[in-house]
């Protein structure tokens, strides 16, 4: 079941929802019982994926558009640039105190009020934030904007105003289509993001980068944050004990070490 | 509690996972309450009721054929809304989490997912759920009802208790949108050849070989360990290795005695489906790999200089016992 290669996506917006997470050192805080985002920031590797599909779909056709679209702290916008960086045309961040600690029902309802403005011909999806590892957050957006939605896609093409998408469920692989406007999540099989040029990191500077408020959206506070949020966090534990686990550097004699290992083990 | 569970199935059987949280359901109060949604469906409330529902509201509609969410938001929005449960449970699958996630923003309902717990403290429902790579455990709530909530791939086993249920048909109302994505076609696996559910020992190759070819490497080194093959779904949707080989929440689920990961990151998904391993060895060049966190012994380095060496190692001391002549 081969799916025909893509056609150019004429005059199409895409928009890209892209989220910015922590780099490394991930930790819940435990004062706020949120995420620690205080280190270094990066565009969520999954989300990278859905860019590289971005603009692969817009080709060198001028009259598309690709717009990233997150909902983070202000100074995600640094992190977002690398998508700039790769290609797309600009970014809109909704960047609010009061959205802090929004839970999927307050971060779905911000980000559909932003896709709603922009209405874009196609939204696209990483595979999942890295931080949270929802992989659900299209599928509470495409409710919100009354969008046909097609998950965990591994290829995609665009013809005549439809979406054709190949996907791998606990069954097998589907194919679903669905007409433009349309929610699409893919998956991190689809492509190989590219990495940004020199010229494209230089030039992503200058692209246009919009932060919005809530208020900018007119999204009442109490929809946003905790006040929208409709889950809560109690208390963070330890995981449950497990068998000891070690890990050596490879010096040249990893291979040794493994079968070692093994024979200690009687896995040999 | 009135809790509802969503029951997936799949050509005439209700999924393994979704009779699991049913009977967790059913452990934790006695109102449990199933919804089937599909087409030609009404032969499997007789198999819910056995394993722990007391009511099962049926969703048949030929709209409903094919497992696709979006209009099984809409029958589970409309059931939820008239008979108020307060609770609405899914194994997670890759229908359900779309379905959870859309019944979410439907309903502003509080979803929590990848719960491995669910515990009444007080009168008050609390899930257990590991994060961040599993690396810390959180307890878990809803400030509001319904509370919605996806339980981990492989939770709970399913419990026959042996009861019966009403069944009650429901409307079919779906909404404009929700029929607008159609189901082109659907090729299921067709079994061929010994399954890696049965091996003994299995080597597993992620991204890190770095193209199709490099499957040799896992090849040679299985065959000298007398395993089978297997892959993640990342090198299984490029098209490097066949589904049948996938390990994972979507593919098999595995528990040899000995796992032998390779240039696999060991994402959660691909966890669930090889946790039950005996003994977990990995190499990944990344110290901060997730798989480190599980493995009994990972290796910091180059898949590609240590497994060639690995795998005559082995046979040289598989020669060592089986000396010729
Ligand atoms: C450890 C942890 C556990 C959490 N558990 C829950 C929980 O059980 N229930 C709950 O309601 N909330 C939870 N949250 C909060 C939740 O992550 C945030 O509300 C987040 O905004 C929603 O992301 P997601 O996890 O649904 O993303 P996913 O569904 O994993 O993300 C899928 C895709 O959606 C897009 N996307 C996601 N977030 C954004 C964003 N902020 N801006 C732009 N695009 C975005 C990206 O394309 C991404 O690839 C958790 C957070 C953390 C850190
Ligand atoms: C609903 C859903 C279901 C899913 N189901 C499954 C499933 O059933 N099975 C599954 O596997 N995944 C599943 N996934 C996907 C999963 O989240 C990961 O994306 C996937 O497992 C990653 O595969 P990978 O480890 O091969 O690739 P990557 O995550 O890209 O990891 C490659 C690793 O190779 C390492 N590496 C690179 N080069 C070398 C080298 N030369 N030597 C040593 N190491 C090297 C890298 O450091 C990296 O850690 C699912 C996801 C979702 C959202």
């Amino acid at each position: 079941m081969d799916i025909p290669p893509i056609e150019s996506g004429a005059g199409m917006k895409i928009a890209v929802c892209a989220k910015v997470v922590p780099e490394q050192a991930r930790r819940i805080d435990p004062e706020t019982k949120r995420l620690d985002r205080s280190g270094e920031q990066t565009l969520n590797p999954f989300d990278a994926n859905a860019v590289e599909e971005a603009l692969r779909l817009k080709g060198d056709d001028a009259g598309a558009e690709v717009v990233l679209v997150s909902l983070g702290p202000e100074r995600s916008l640094d992190a977002l640039r690398k998508a700039l960086a790769m290609g797309a045309d600009r970014v809109v961040l909704v960047a609010d105190e009061a959205a802090a600690g929004s839970d999927l029902v307050a971060s779905s309802y911000a980000l559909a009020q932003v896709l709603e403005r922009e209405g874009a011909d196609l939204i696209l999806f990483g595979q999942q934030a890295n931080d949270s590892d929802g992989a659900v957050m299209w599928a509470a957006v495409a409710d919100r904007l009354r969008r046909p939605l097609i998950s965990q896609v591994a290829e995609l093409t665009v013809s005549d105003g439809t979406l054709r998408g190949k996907r791998q469920t606990e069954f097998g692989y589907d194919v679903i289509e669905a007409p433009l406007p349309v929610a699409v999540a893919v998956s991190d099989a689809i492509n190989e993001p590219r990495y940004p040029s020199l010229k494209g990191i230089m030039g992503a500077k200058k692209k246009p980068q919009q932060t919005l408020s809530l208020s900018d959206l007119g999204v009442d506070a109490d929809r946003a944050g905790e006040a929208g949020s409709r889950t809560e966090v109690y208390a963070i534990g330890e995981p449950p004990p497990r068998g000891e686990t070690q890990r050596i550097d490879d010096d040249g004699t990893g291979a040794e070490k493994i079968v070692e290992f093994l024979l200690e083990r009687k896995a040999l | 509690m009135s809790t509802l569970v969503f029951l997936e199935h799949h050509e005439g059987e209700l999924q393994k996972d979704s009779l699991g949280v049913l009977g967790k359901a059913a452990q934790l109060g006695d109102d449990v309450s199933a919804l089937i949604a599909g087409s030609g469906v009404e032969g499997l409330a007789a198999q819910a009721a056995r394993f722990g529902a007391s009511k099962v509201y049926l969703a048949d509609d030929p709209a409903l054929a094919a497992p696709l969410p979006q209009p099984r938001v809409d029958v589970a929005a409309d059931l939820i809304r008239r008979h108020g449960f307060d609770t609405v449970l899914f194994g997670a699958t890759v229908l359900t989490a779309d379905v959870a996630a859309g019944l979410a923003a439907r309903l502003d309902a509080g979803l929590n997912w990848d719960l491995v717990e669910l515990t009444q403290e007080n009168g008050k429902l609390v899930g257990k759920r590991p994060a961040l790579d599993d690396t810390v455990y959180v307890d878990v709530g809803w400030k509001s009802e319904p509370r919605l909530a996806l339980i981990r791939t492989g939770t709970f086993e399913p419990v026959e208790s042996g009861g019966e249920a009403g069944v009650e048909q429901v409307d079919v109302q779906l909404q404009d949108f929700s029929t607008l994505a159609t189901m082109v076609e659907q090729a299921h696996e067709e079994s061929e050849g010994p399954s890696i559910e049965e091996a003994d020992v299995i080597v597993a190759g992620g991204r890190g070989l770095g193209g199709p070819e490099n499957f040799a490497l896992i090849e040679e080194l299985a065959k000298a360990l007398g395993g089978a093959v297997a892959a993640t779904r990342a090198v299984v949707d490029a098209g490097w290795y066949p589904y049948s080989a996938q390990v994972g929440q979507t593919g098999k689920t595995v528990s040899p005695r000995l796992y032998v990961a390779l240039g696999i990151s060991g994402a959660i998904q691909h966890k669930v489906g090889m946790q039950g391993s005996n003994v977990i060895v990995a190499i990944n060049k990344d110290p901060n790999a997730p798989i480190f966190e599980y493995a009994d012994l990972g290796v910091v380095g180059d898949l590609h200089q240590i497994v060639p060496k690995l795998t005559e190692l082995v046979n040289a001391k598989n020669a060592a016992h089986f000396p010729r002549g």
